[in-house]
């Protein structure tokens, strides 16, 4: 996977000051010591998870089911054509999308606006810099209780400032077809703005100064100067973070699995949620894998003509 | 980073075009005056969003349940009462999923952090094909769904007897968390400078001295990061520990919070409110100690990556 490869590589070159590296500049004669000091960590990883990933793969051309002493056959892409048909999955894959796009993108704008004003000498930055790193320390199950508890519809302050302000406030937020998606995506905008609130603002502290202050003395204003020397300069970082705040919110699970658990009605429904049902509450291994596959390559398809389309632009 | 700053110069010509203003400071004061209240309004907002909801947290822990069942509600609690940390730790079965939690996250930091020591070393320091695959498998392993992984995961465990057993979350966990720490330490070794251990090496100290007395006491800082960051990761984490621990007695934190959610009933956010905050605190604290480490320790390992 080139995403950050490719994001992250510009990073290295510029620094002439650093010293010119041969190659295996450590000790000793490289390739054996290197393999064997590897080893340790890439042995259980080759158990627990290369192998495991590919039989994963390969699940999904199976009929696999749960249980004791079930026969294994390979039904080729019997997975897929029902799965075509499975208008259930579909909408889900639909929700999950709507879900991971509207976090991501949602959230990279409210976190570019917080460090911004992270990255001016503020008073009470110190306060809004350490509440956005709270949400990382929590687990992601105890985000969702406190989240259940402000949407709680009788009890909840959102519906309390709304009573207050004289508007109807009985809304059942997670509980209505039609705020439940919303409200989830909100939560998972809180959840994850540590990451990228960080990420953007090393990003904006790694932007020359020198540069800002020559087109100040030129007659830019502010906007002009983040449009035409912020915004370039931190292009790749913000390829490299909505890239994965992508992954990781297609991938999601525990937020949404207490929040609603896919309710009401399946209208929270994310294809993790979905096929981890699948797999774990009807024993249909083989199918959920199946699934899995179908997600990997969608989102597989999504990344690839994104960071082509960052590099053309990048290019031209 | 140089290559995508090189256009801005260019920006350099449109800007005489807007006349009115005036070059120098007094506008750029103006300017501010303007923008700084403005900068603050959104400020707030932010620390608004941020905070409220773990300040409303903190404050349901402290109410009772017939606070919490008025018809109008008020928003600080009458008074502050411990009720509800002693119900919930009572009736959740807190400490002991508290000890669960804590088992499998010590043992898998030290097993992580013993294992990608030399294996992050050997990815900073020898520039072989190892460097690549690695890289590219730590960026792999992060577009898979854990949903491919976590079924034949789930029956290979099986067959070895270890679903439904903390050692199997241990073993998974260690796994899952060695890409990252992988990263972060390799970064960190990475910024001790080689140079250190040549001069350390030409004094004729053997390569174990060079190793345990330069390179690891420059090294303690990010170790320490990155090993906290391993251990809130195994606490807090969820979905495997959803999959393979079915036994209520070996249940982790999360997994019994989780349930605590489906039994609850107004009555009972308050316990709900506390049992959360108990679990947090750990990973709180951890993470205040490492908070600046971490940071620093990932745009390091990112951009020297």
């Amino acid at each position: 996977m080139t995403v950050a490869a490719t994001a992250t590589k510009p990073a290295p070159t510029p620094t002439p000051n650093r010293p010119r590296r041969t190659r295996n500049r450590g000790f000793g004669g490289g390739g054996r010591d290197a393999w064997l000091l590897v080893l340790p960590a890439l042995i259980p990883v080759l158990l627990f998870s290369v192998y495991p990933l590919a039989q994963g793969i390969l699940l999904g051309f199976t009929d696999a089911k749960a249980g004791l002493n079930q026969v294994v056959t390979f039904n080729g892409v019997d997975n897929y054509s029902k799965l075509l048909t499975n208008d259930l999955f579909w909408n889900s894959f639909r929700i999950g999308l709507i879900w991971a796009f509207g976090v991501t993108i949602l959230q990279f704008f409210a976190a570019l606006g917080l460090a911004l004003l992270l990255n001016l000498n503020l008073k009470l930055r110190w306060l809004a810099r350490t509440l956005a790193l709270v949400p990382w320390a929590m687990p992601p199950v105890i985000i969702a209780i406190m989240w259940r508890l402000m949407l709680n519809p009788t009890y909840g302050p959102i519906n309390g400032t709304l009573r207050a302000l004289g508007l109807p406030g009985d809304t059942n937020w997670l509980g209505d077809f039609s705020t439940a998606l919303p409200a989830v995506i909100v939560v998972g905008i809180w959840a994850g703005m540590p990451q990228t609130t960080i990420t953007l603002l090393a990003g904006l502290q790694n932007v020359s100064a020198d540069l800002h202050e020559a087109a100040s003395i030129d007659g830019a204003n502010a906007l002009q100067r983040f449009w035409h020397i912020t915004l370039p300069a931190l292009r790749p970082v913000i390829v490299a973070i909505t890239t994965l705040d992508l992954i990781w919110n297609f991938n999601s699970f525990a937020l949404v699995y207490v929040l609603t658990a896919g309710g009401p009605g399946g209208q929270t429904m994310l294809p993790m949620l979905f096929a981890y049902n699948e797999a774990f509450r009807y024993g249909n291994f083989g199918y959920a894998a199946a699934m899995g596959n179908v997600m990997v390559i969608i989102i597989a398809a999504f990344l690839f003509f994104y960071l082509r389309s960052q590099a053309r632009s990048r290019l031209s | 980073m140089t290559q995508a700053i090189a256009p801005a110069p260019e920006t350099r010509f449109p800007e005489p075009t807007d006349g009115q203003k005036p070059k120098g400071t007094p506008s750029a004061k103006r300017t501010r005056a303007v923008t700084r209240p403005l900068q603050y309004i959104a400020l707030a907002l932010y620390i608004v969003f941020l905070g409220f909801p773990l300040l409303f947290l903190l404050i349901t822990a402290f109410k009772t349940p017939q606070e919490l069942q008025s018809p109008d509600p008020q928003f600080l609690p009458q008074q502050f009462n411990f009720d509800n940390f002693v119900a919930a730790i009572d009736k959740a079965n807190l400490i002991h999923a508290a000890g669960n939690s804590l088992f499998v996250a010590v043992l898998t930091t030290v097993i992580v952090t013993a294992i990608s020591l030399p294996a992050a070393y050997a990815l900073a320091r020898f520039r072989t094909k190892l460097r690549g695959v690695a890289t590219g498998w730590i960026l792999l392993s992060q577009v898979f769904p854990f949903i491919l992984i976590i079924i034949p995961l789930f029956l290979v465990l099986k067959q070895i007897g270890l679903v439904n057993n903390l050692f199997g979350l241990v073993l998974v966990y260690t796994v899952w968390s060695l890409p990252f720490a992988l990263w972060m330490l390799q970064g960190y070794v990475a910024g001790v400078p080689v140079e250190l251990e040549e001069a350390g090496s030409m004094d004729g100290a053997s390569r174990f001295r060079v190793l345990r007395s330069i390179v690891l006491p420059l090294l303690a800082p990010g170790l320490v990061a990155t090993s906290l960051f391993t251990f809130i990761s195994s606490w807090n984490e969820f979905f495997f520990a959803l999959v393979l621990i079915q036994d209520p007695n070996l249940q982790t934190l999360p997994l019994t919070l989780a349930r605590f959610v489906g039994a609850e009933g107004q009555v009972q956010l308050g316990q709900l409110a506390a049992a959360s905050l108990l679990a947090t605190i750990p990973s709180l604290v951890f993470f205040a100690l490492i908070q600046r480490r971490l940071t620093s320790g990932l745009m390091s390992g990112a951009v020297k990556g």
